[in-house]
């Protein structure tokens, strides 16, 4: 095979300067400038979280004061909800990869798209401001009358960041569902979209009807604040339970805008990797679909001690088992993928097998939390903590890692070094597990969450715990500094180093500025791999 | 989501193509399709948006029941028909834009652009005047909010719960003040579409932003016919 | 359960096992789950890795493992449904005759009052196995009022009340926590259950008496000057006490409320939210006039005018029924 050698004229190089980046209209230069920006936001909530584990290590709190504590995962929280895990797929290989998918020159939107980046921006600037001029202690679910009458800290200016960003997630949802609908290639029906396309639609889907849920929501907890007026402070009048519905309506469905496009990345490595279709391609699709409709109707399970009359807590509860139901369907037509196939362990496939263990049991756990006696015991302990850090990094973040090592070819027209890459894998994997299994122990023992201190009989596991972080930060650094590397010293890819089927690898590493020399026509089915890609890739 | 395939569409490269075409779309055609159902998602949010508010107003329209029925009676019901009357008759004009522009008439089409944009400056102005009674009459929520005992049929003085009542105010302000906001979007937005044109930047064969914009005007429209009857109309008590 | 790694807490009321054995089935269930999937994904990414399996083999799937693998787990799920739901009723459903013990969660700490007069900070003591039901409201944020001892947890709201109950069945000293998180010191609002032999918890009350609480409610009732209007006689401006809690008042726009412990609070800080049929809105309100420790003195005095017994034991109605909906969800028995 003869090596590789870097087209000439690419996106990347057909302009420079700093105005050609921030007035960009080209949704790859967009998915980078993301790439960018939420890697920091990254950064800055697992800065928080290496505080918190650090302050845990001795049960009267080794670090900081009780204030502080409480600012700090609340700020955790905020930066990895509004501005890591709620972007990153659809916005960084969203934005890139999608129109690639679809054989289309671009999104339908691209000066929206543009917007949209801003508005994370700006976004997220208004809520480090609120971080730098005190902090906000008031937890990322701003649970009323604590955040609107009693809480002394930013949580006007923490709300309004929220807001700001929240529109860019309804941009981005909007942007891509006219792009899906109407931007496809001759050929290309709904039934040879590639799964990553259908994960991306249903979660846009949630982001355009969710979200402005959560935008007017916090638009009212800033309005009570200011003004008094009670529309959640019992004080006044207001119900407090009323804005658990408001909140969770958004926040609910946002955890499926978090994992959904995950598991279309996992889709796209586990076919690629297995040189095979995905087992039972409409069932998955139709998965993601479903998904979308249940996540909607469940919210009220965050709030099953909370007040709510036994028979709504009943219907929220079996409505929680049913949305499993599609999520457990994904995962066994995933394992049914192996059978037969021709298997390779690239990096992007070993993060795909972290995941499917991992959210397997981040699954699971949820119907310990769906089944509402023992759901009493449960919440609000540790054990919640465990469910959806398995579900949100065991899954969400090891997906978003195999799909940036996936994409990175494409990208960047360079290989990451694979050595690295697999050693990073498993350590995220090891730390990961030591990290987080502990306290599903903690929560079934009963320790509340939010706590800055804890009974000292507990401490065993709290270290086992922070061990286990301070490994994990191993495996999220070290990307940092080989992907880093590869730009300058990496492998030159080629248009499809994978031997993968879809369009996006039908065009040079890096793309042209508009994606493809000639326009795509799309003839086959999907995920059909003939037999010069099987000898193309070894 | 049929399954047939999409239709091919003429890739009109080193043609002669129209001005306004984006270079990202094959054509005017899937141009404007795709503006379209950008614009009819956006609204999808925007009643989401309103939804939160109009679910809030429903639940404590239940709880408090008797506040909110003195609340809605103590709202102009004049002022909020008249303003109804103005808002359907600005979406009618706003319709015979779009209707001029299709035909290419563009004297027409800032006509009547105008007089949408005039029709929705007087609801503005009436709703102005609204807000200024609600000051004078100490219904605005804060600090100097009184809600007078009102009398009942057979003569007797009844009080009102001022906690609750504060909350129907305080609901009646946020939802026809988000709702003034985007009228005065829509003001700016027609602006724009009038000085655009003005410079004759639509033809019969482009003027998707005036059809657009169009929805949106609609829209506002629309949330008003929602808000008016809840806000004013419903259970009220003639007094 | 002593070991070096705790890894199990200890059970100590009636319900407790229950839960244990909600958990156990779904701990069961995830290793199954799991190690199937695993074992699956393990063995074939092994068995028919790239260089025993150079050539793949394209299957698009199979209709009958399809609806296997959704049918079954739905199967399961809805085991794991009723069952869970049937305890949680359990949980929700106080027994009649339980005994009640009234309690104020506040920034940052507990106060449970004794209806003999016993008042506590921070502790709270209860004789064993006996039903205990535990009202509950906030002075100030949501609290949550949890006991990992006797697997509960329940929302501690300020604006209303809302009730746990347990059985303790085993004597001894279980942490409580406050389990929603309120603020600087939500970390410090621990506290401790106490549960004591009978004798022993009669002993400790007698050793605590103070005025009963139905006593402290009568002085507030006083103090406040309720009785000027709602007295027994032609002077009477507001309606007569007597008989009121747990049965259905008729309000002036013809709608029927059933008066518990919530309404009888809205009627003292909200009195124009509802008018009783037949009086006017002449009720001042006393928001900000009484702390949530006096006011549940005097909805509890209020209650035990049930038998024109100022300040006797309170008997629960026998038309007590619980408000259903979105409304103050005080159970009433």
């Amino acid at each position: 095979m003869a090596t590789n050698e870097m087209p000439r004229e690419h996106y990347l190089n057909s302009e420079f300067g700093i105005k050609s980046w921030l007035l960009t209209k080209d949704h790859k230069r967009i998915g980078i400038l993301y790439l960018l920006t939420i890697t920091f936001f990254f950064f800055v909530g697992g800065f928080f979280a290496t505080m918190i584990r650090i302050h845990l290590l001795t049960p009267e709190g080794a670090l900081v004061s009780a204030d502080n504590y409480n600012k700090m995962f609340t700020m955790h929280g905020i930066m990895m909800v509004f501005f890591f895990l709620v972007p990153s797929v659809p916005a960084v290989l969203g934005n890139f990869v999608l129109p690639l998918m679809l054989g289309a020159k671009d999104v339908a939107f691209p000066k929206l798209n543009l917007l949209s980046w801003y508005l994370l921006v700006v976004g997220g600037c208004v809520t480090l401001w609120a971080l730098v001029s005190g902090g906000v202690d008031t937890g990322w679910t701003f649970y009323t009358p604590f955040s609107t009458t009693f809480s002394n800290t930013h949580v006007i200016t923490a709300a309004m960041g929220i807001f700001i960003a929240g529109f860019s997630s309804i941009l981005t949802g909007l942007n891509f569902i006219v792009t899906i609908h109407r931007m496809r290639a001759p050929g290309l029906t709904w039934f040879r979209l590639p799964l990553f396309v259908w994960a991306a639609y249903a979660t846009s889907m949630i982001q355009v009807l969710g979200t402005p849920v959560i935008a007017i929501t916090m638009v009212l907890v800033g309005l009570e604040r200011a003004f008094h007026i009670g529309i959640f402070d019992p004080a006044y009048g207001g119900d407090p339970v009323l804005f658990q519905h408001m909140f969770w309506f958004y926040s609910h469905p946002a955890v499926y805008i978090m994992i959904l496009p995950g598991m279309g990345i996992i889709s796209e490595i586990i076919s690629t990797f297995s040189r095979k279709p995905i087992f039972g391609y409409r069932f998955v699709a139709f998965s993601s679909l479903a998904i979308a409709v249940f996540g909607f109707i469940v919210w009220s399970h965050h709030m099953f001690v909370a007040g709510i009359s036994v028979y709504a807590a009943m219907v929220a509860s079996f409505l929680s088992f049913a949305v499993a139901i599609p999520s457990a369907i994904k995962t066994f037509n995933w394992a049914a993928t192996l059978y037969k196939g021709s298997i390779s362990y690239r990096t992007p496939m070993l993060y795909a097998f972290g995941f499917i263990g991992l959210f397997t049991i981040g699954g699971l756990t949820g119907l310990f939390l769906a089944t509402l006696g023992l759901d009493i015991h449960l919440h609000d302990t540790y054990f919640i903590i465990a469910h959806f850090h398995y579900i949100m990094v065991g899954g969400m973040v090891m997906a978003y890692l195999g799909g940036i090592h996936y994409w990175w070819p494409k990208i960047t027209g360079r290989m990451y070094p694979e050595g690295w890459a697999k050693l990073s894998a498993m350590i995220v994997f090891l730390g990961f597990n030591l990290t987080f299994f502990p306290q599903f122990i903690l929560g079934y023992l009963g320790m509340p969450r939010r706590y800055a201190s804890y009974p000292s009989e507990w401490q065993v596991l709290h270290v086992l715990s922070t061990a286990g972080a301070s490994i994990l930060a191993v495996g999220y650094l070290l990307p940092m500094i080989y992907l880093l590397y590869s730009l300058r010293f990496g492998e030159v890819a080629g248009p499809n180093p994978w031997g993968a089927t879809t369009l996006e690898w039908q065009t040079t590493s890096p793309p042209p500025l508009h994606n493809f020399e000639e326009a795509p026509v799309v003839t086959e089915e999907v995920y059909h791999y003939s037999k010069e890609q099987e000898a193309a890739f070894v | 989501m049929s399954d047939r395939s999409v239709v091919i569409h003429e890739s009109p490269r080193h043609e002669a193509h129209h001005p306004m075409l984006q270079h990202h779309f094959d054509d005017m055609e899937q141009q404007k399709e795709a503006s379209s159902l950008g614009m009819w998602i956006f609204l999808i949010t925007e009643i989401m948006f309103f939804g939160g508010m109009f679910a809030a107003y429903l639940v404590y329209r239940h709880s408090y029941y008797d506040a909110f029925v003195w609340g809605s009676s103590s709202l102009n019901i004049i002022y909020g028909g008249v303003n109804t009357a103005v808002l359907i008759f600005s979406s009618f004009t706003m319709a015979m834009a779009v209707h001029s522009a299709q035909l290419g008439m563009r004297k027409l089409l800032i006509f009547f652009l105008l007089l949408t944009l005039l029709f929705g400056g007087i609801f503005l102005g009436i709703k102005a005047i609204e807000y200024h009674d609600k000051y004078v009459e100490h219904h605005i929520p804060g600090h100097s909010f009184n809600f007078e005992p009102v009398t009942l049929p057979d003569g007797k003085l009844h009080n009102v719960d001022q906690a609750n009542a504060q909350l129907f105010f305080s609901l009646y302000f946020a939802m026809t003040g988000m709702h003034a906001i985007h009228m005065i979007v829509g003001a700016g937005l027609l602006s724009a579409l009038i000085y655009m044109a003005w410079r004759g930047k639509f033809s019969a064969s482009y003027y998707t932003p005036v059809e657009n914009i169009g929805l949106y005007w609609h829209f506002v429209d629309i949330v008003w016919i929602f808000l008016f009857p809840l806000l004013y109309l419903i259970s009220r008590v003639h007094h | 359960m002593q070991s070096n790694i705790p890894l199990f807490p200890e059970s100590a009321s009636s319900m407790s096992s229950q839960v244990d054995y909600l958990y156990f089935f779904q701990v069961a269930n995830l290793l199954f789950f799991a190690g199937v999937v695993a074992a699956l994904v393990v063995y074939f990414a092994i068995r028919y890795r790239r260089e025993k399996s150079p050539k793949s083999e394209p299957i698009h799937g199979s209709m009958i493992l399809e609806v296997a693998w959704s049918v079954i787990p739905l199967g399961i799920s809805l085991v794991m449904f009723v069952w869970g739901a049937w305890v949680y009723f359990h949980f929700y459903r106080p027994p009649a005759n339980a005994m009640e013990i009234y309690g104020t969660g506040k920034q940052w700490m507990w106060k449970f009052q004794h209806v003999e007069g016993a008042r506590e900070i921070n502790q709270l003591h209860v004789p064993v196995d006996r039903d205990v039901r535990v009202v509950l409201t906030s002075q100030d944020v949501i609290h949550d009022f949890a006991v990992p001892a006797f697997r509960l947890k329940g929302d501690v709201i300020p604006g209303r009340y809302s009730s746990v109950w347990f059985r303790a069945t085993k004597t001894g000293t279980y942490r409580l926590f406050c389990d929603q998180y309120c603020g600087t010191l939500h970390s410090g609002m621990v506290g401790e259950v106490i549960v004591m032999k009978p004798e022993e918890y009669q002993q400790w009350l007698s050793t605590r008496a103070e005025g009963s609480l139905g006593q402290q409610g009568e002085k507030i009732f006083q103090q406040l000057g309720c009785n000027t209007c709602h007295r027994n006689d032609s002077l009477a401006r507001g309606p007569n006490l007597a008989g009121l809690y747990g049965n259905p008042v008729k309000m002036k726009d013809g709608s029927m409320v059933i008066a518990d412990e919530g309404y009888i609070r809205e009627s003292i800080v909200s009195p124009n939210a509802k008018i009783v049929a037949g009086f006017d809105s002449i009720m001042p309100t006393f928001q900000g006039q009484i702390n949530e420790d006096d006011m549940i003195a005097l909805v509890y005095y209020i209650k035990s005018l049930q038998n024109q017994q100022p300040g006797g034991p309170v008997k629960t109605s026998p038309n007590s029924t619980e408000v259903p909906g979105a409304n103050p969800p005080v159970k009433l028995q």
